[in-house]
């Protein structure tokens, strides 16, 4: 009971603090939005890919973006808070280091949920994409599915880095090259080998891939083998996670 | 309320914290005073289960910190010694929450917001958010905070470092009337003289991981064998000029600052200067703390304890 409690609590701070940080919101809305516009309007002008036009192809690729960069963010955030003791205030409290990290990572999920919900409605009015209701619902519920893994992800990176400046190093080894090499913005049926095996280690592949499946019907593999993979991956990732909080040091 | 049995940390070759042996009474108000870098904060983490010990353990109200960390956490607050509070909530917020990690039920909670508020003179900012606080209202909500599960015990890390000399003062008074008023044992680390002499029942002083020197701060003076400390400007060679003075009882030299401590300087200053004739700028005055300390350690505490270390200083701009 007071375990739910706790998770409970450190999921309502992360919550609360979201929802006053609207800079953040907004900020996190306008990088996918600025993406869209150079490369699916303006690639889109003039390039089609596997009969539909480029824009309504990458769109689910850049969804994948927003989930990726939200939540491996949040995750690897903890490295700050850490550092900065506001962490310290969780650590301490009679909550086990399973329910402070399942917190996090509902928190973080959360965030990702309204930021995803939010890009949903926003690009469709503007760049005009052609979506059913119920595909645009799937889509999101696909991207919460996936912000469980990747903020889980986060959260392990966040809790194994020993200093703040590592962060750079993973924005750029580790976000950077998860985008570029998930299919986001292309096509994943016709790579060259080495490729095919980097995106196909890829957790964000599988979201990418079941994320085009319910918005253009054009995913590689069946929606439920990417939920599965994705699934597997996420319960790795928390009781890898779980356990970096447990032996996290502050 | 707290034991600790040769508690030790080491980090790689450094030994933080030294097989230390200390007990703190029910009720008390305990000074761990200290140069930065002598162990304190790394002692208040283990004590409530944020580092685990190398070696050796210790109890907090009765539970060992290595096997029953859960109750040990129930039973402290804590004041870190740099902020963590949100200072995008308001006080009542980041109280709610706290009472909720430590599974308070609403009723609970209601109550106790108020009376923790009052307390540390804040129930007319409750609403406020916290970065609309000072340093001095920041700290004092975070003791509110510490104090809002009840517990037995606060720890309180540094809790006046970085802030004015007034706000000090008024921290003081809280932590004291809190302590005296609601019976809650008080530990805190500090390496300001003033306030652990000011708030502490007993200090020990710790460097180097090692408890060097125990007791009230009457005590600790007492430690000395001196009731008088005579400060003069003088190069004679004092030690030899007063040999045979029986009231003497030490002698420190710092550059051209001869430090002469004696029993009694009200009585036997005019011998003392009948031997060693003519000094300069004389100053009689009362022993502190910082004198127990150089006594101790043969080091000023004033000289290790620059403020903040390297880490603090860079990371302070970049609060969430």
């Amino acid at each position: 009971m007071s375990e739910l409690m706790g998770i409970y609590g450190v999921w309502l701070r992360e919550v609360k603090v979201f929802f006053r940080e609207k800079e953040r919101v907004i900020s996190s809305l306008i990088t996918p939005l600025l993406w869209l516009a150079a490369l699916g309007t303006g690639l889109g002008a003039s390039v089609d890919l596997q009969g539909i036009n480029y824009k309504d192809f990458v769109f689910p690729g850049i969804i994948s973006m927003n989930v990726l960069f939200v939540s491996l963010f949040f995750g690897v955030y903890i490295v700050w808070d850490r550092k900065l003791d506001f962490l310290k205030e969780v650590l301490v409290a009679p909550v086990s280091r399973t329910s402070v990290f399942l917190g996090k990572m509902l928190g973080g999920v959360t965030d990702g949920a309204i930021q995803t919900g939010l890009l949903l409605v926003v690009a469709t009015t503007l760049f005009g994409f052609n979506i059913s209701p119920l595909s645009a619902l799937f889509a999101f519920l696909i991207a919460v599915y996936l912000g469980a893994c990747l903020v889980s992800i986060g959260l392990i990176i966040g809790a194994n880095l020993s200093s703040p400046e590592g962060f750079n190093l993973v924005m750029t080894f580790v976000m950077w090259p998860m985008f570029l090499f998930s299919g986001s913005l292309f096509p994943t049926s016709n790579l060259p080998g080495w490729l095919d095996i980097v995106v196909k280690l890829n957790p964000l592949f599988y979201g990418v891939d079941a994320l085009r499946e319910v918005m253009v019907g054009q995913g590689q593999y069946p929606v439920a083998v990417d939920l599965l993979v994705i699934g597997v991956t996420t319960l790795a990732a928390i009781v890898i996670g779980a356990w970096s909080f447990k032996r996290m040091q502050v | 309320m707290i034991k600790t049995f040769k508690l030790t940390k080491k980090f790689g070759e450094l030994t933080a914290v030294d097989a230390l042996d200390l007990e703190i009474k029910e009720g008390e108000i305990f000074a761990l005073l200290g140069p930065n870098g002598a162990g304190k904060t790394t002692t208040i983490s283990m004590l409530c289960g944020l580092l685990e010990p190398t070696n050796g353990t210790a109890t907090v109200n009765e539970f060992d910190v290595k096997k029953q960390a859960l109750e040990v956490r129930q039973s402290i607050g804590i004041v870190f010694q740099s902020p963590s509070i949100d200072d995008l909530l308001t006080a009542r917020e980041n109280l709610e929450l706290h009472g909720i990690l430590y599974g308070m039920n609403k009723a609970d909670r209601t109550k106790r917001i108020p009376e923790v508020l009052e307390i540390v003179g804040l129930l007319d900012r409750a609403d406020g958010q916290i970065k609309t606080y000072s340093g001095g209202m920041r700290k004092r909500a975070e003791i509110a905070r510490g104090l809002m599960h009840m517990p037995k015990v606060l720890f309180l890390d540094e809790p006046t470092t970085g802030l004015d000399p007034q706000t000090r003062t008024h921290i003081w008074s809280y932590i004291r009337d809190l302590s005296k008023k609601n019976h809650i044992t008080v530990l805190l680390t500090t390496h300001y003289m003033e306030e652990a002499e000011y708030l502490a029942d007993r200090i020990g002083i710790i460097d180097h991981g090692k408890l060097i020197a125990l007791g009230t701060p009457y005590d600790l003076k007492q430690s000395l064998g001196a009731n008088d400390i005579i400060v003069a400007k003088s190069d004679k060679d004092i030690a030899k000029l007063t040999k045979g003075l029986k009231f003497v009882k030490g002698i420190e030299r710092d550059g051209e600052l001869v430090k002469i401590k004696v029993e009694n300087a009200g009585k036997n200053l005019c011998q003392l200067l009948v031997k060693t004739g003519e000094l300069g700028e004389i100053e009689v005055r009362k022993p502190t703390l910082n004198d127990v300390f150089i006594h101790y350690t043969g080091k000023d505490i004033r000289e290790d304890s620059a403020e903040g270390g390297i880490f603090e200083r860079s990371m302070n701009s970049n609060n969430r």
